[in-house]
């Protein structure tokens, strides 16, 4: 059975280029993510479906250090032991800044400023076997290296509740 | 609109009380606040009730008298406590009724918030990713934060270290052993640069206000603390806020929630920033205490570092910040964090807070609220 998406009209698939598919507001040119009806700026709901750039940096990240409770049903790290990942906020130049799972990212972290780019990642299979597919952005390694060191070292992600 | 003046207060301690259902909890918050106000139930012309868990605070009046008093319950998010005492304000400004009384209670299970994204604007896919989650979220914001004004990791140690140790004087807090801040650097990471006891915990407890008009408030106390302003306010278009998948980058600067909400409300109240002599902030987590010190307009981006380890926001500083312990040591109960917030400044400033009064009695205070999914309540009160 083919890998099928999370979710219908979110990102481009299959593709080896994928591109997250928000929208623009036909009124006041605002970009939205996810496609929705209402304009987030002004209301309108002359909303049209857009594919959103491809890379961006890295405007803020943080490690994801417990395992969260329903509704997320992702099975891309270990539960037991617990698998750290990082999450962020990466700014798609000109258009929206969009929160993703992070992955390929160092083991101590990205830094804020890293160019990166939208892949698609196995998430977890189905109750009927199939392989479900969601985005995340990683590293650009084809864009020279911008970023900025933490402020400080950090110590790795440890599993566990708050 | 005429002053509120706020004449007893009353809690129950925050924690985790297995068996003891809320509203038994809210009942004996609320005859707290009655009998410090040295009321009865009966004497109450109105009630404001805010809860997450519990659907109908009102039910308490199965404990505490069914005398068929107008009851209207709220529900804000964690801004629930500045909506209770918004409503009351204008219930008592609009001359409806002259005293009444402002309930919170909360019990909660242990762990983070969970919800259904779809009932806070977000598509299922959000949630089934692991993004719908307010930990990350302020894990997100500080990191961006220190990144653009040089805030340390020793700074929100420093913060939670504090919020620790007021803890440890206040008998109604549920953290009540102080910590080092090198042990709070060095707990396990949750979301960085967020250690686990840089965290609060949704937890269990009630807080309760009796408010009168201002007018008439020397009939019941000799040092009624006056509710000058309240004002709440939701997420603009741009502002990065929680569970928001995605904000534009055309509205670079757009000022957070609780920016519009101080300004309204210390301008509602006639009252400079620079004025506040105590303060209660928002301290979901060591970063956020952090930040909200700054979007309530009390110092400047990136003045943090030098302000809190000089003291300033220590009992004896020149600016105290969570007194009583904050969010970080007493935990939040959602409906009754607000007004646990509100009691802590009314206790300073009428003298009564004990092992942690803060000296000279503070005649200017502010109290802050900010959560899900961007939304704040900002207070101002004064002698």
């Amino acid at each position: 059975m083919p890998p099928v998406p999370i979710a219908d009209d979110l990102f481009t698939w299959p593709d080896d280029e994928p591109r997250l598919i928000g929208g623009r507001c036909g009124e006041c040119g605002a970009y939205a993510f996810p496609l929705r009806t209402g304009c987030p700026r002004c209301g309108a709901t002359a909303v049209e479906r857009t594919l959103l750039e491809r890379s961006g940096t890295l405007w803020t990240w943080t490690s994801q250090g417990f395992l969260p409770k329903a509704p997320f049903n992702g099975q891309f790290a270990s539960a037991d032991p617990f698998e750290p990942w990082f999450v962020g906020v990466v700014e798609l130049p000109g258009q929206l800044r969009v929160e993703s799972i992070l992955v390929g990212c160092p083991e101590d972290g990205p830094a804020i400023g890293m160019p990166m780019r939208l892949v698609t990642m196995p998430f977890r299979t189905d109750e009927d076997g199939r392989e479900i597919v969601t985005f995340a952005f990683t590293p650009d390694e084809s864009s020279p290296d911008e970023g900025d060191l933490p402020v400080s070292p950090r110590t790795p992600g440890e599993a566990d509740h708050a | 609109m005429p002053d509120v003046a706020i004449i007893g207060t009353g809690i129950h301690r925050f924690g985790r009380f297995p068996g003891k259902p809320a509203l038994s909890i809210a009942a004996e918050a609320a005859r707290d606040a009655l009998a410090d106000a040295g009321l009865t139930w009966a004497d109450m012309q109105f009630a404001v009730g805010g809860s997450y868990e519990v659907d109908q605070p009102d039910a308490v009046v199965a404990e505490l008298g069914l005398t068929g008093v107008q009851f209207t319950n709220v529900y804000n998010g964690c801004a629930t406590a500045g909506s209770a005492l918004a409503l009351a304000r204008q219930t008592i400004g609009q001359g409806e009724h002259e005293i009444g009384l402002i309930l919170g209670v909360d019990k909660h299970d242990p762990g983070a918030f969970t919800a259904e994204p779809e009932d806070y604007a977000c598509p299922p896919w959000y949630g089934e990713m692991g993004l719908f989650l307010t930990p990350k979220f302020f894990g997100m914001k500080i990191n961006r934060y220190m990144h653009d004004h040089g805030i340390t990791h020793e700074t929100l140690a420093a913060v939670a270290e504090k919020n620790y140790r007021n803890g440890a004087l206040n008998p109604n807090a549920h953290r009540r052993t102080p910590l080092p801040a090198e042990k709070i650097l060095g707990a396990r990471m949750v979301n960085y640069p967020l250690t686990q006891y840089m965290f609060c915990s949704p937890n269990e407890g009630a807080a309760a206000l009796v408010v009168c008009s201002a007018d008439v408030a020397h009939r019941y106390t000799d040092k009624p603390v006056y509710l000058r302003s309240v004002a709440t306010r939701t997420r603009r278009y741009g502002a990065f806020e929680v569970h928001t998948p995605s904000a534009s980058v055309a509205a670079d600067h757009v000022p957070a929630p609780t920016v519009d909400a101080a300004r309204a409300a210390f301008e509602a109240a006639g009252v400079d920033p620079a004025d506040v002599a105590i303060a209660q902030l928002q301290d979901t987590d060591a970063g956020a205490e952090v930040i909200h010190l700054a979007e309530v307009g009390l110092c400047a981006d990136g003045e943090q570092n030098e302000l809190i380890a000089s003291g300033a926001t220590e009992i004896g500083g020149r600016l105290p910040v969570n007194t009583d312990g904050g969010l970080i040591a007493n935990g939040e109960p959602v409906g009754a964090s607000g007004l646990r917030q509100v009691r802590e400044l009314v206790l300073q400033m009428r003298g009564r807070a004990g092992e942690r009064q803060v000296p000279g009695e503070p005649r200017v205070g502010v109290a802050q609220l900010y959560g899900a999914p961007g939304v704040a309540a900002v207070s101002v009160l004064s002698t």
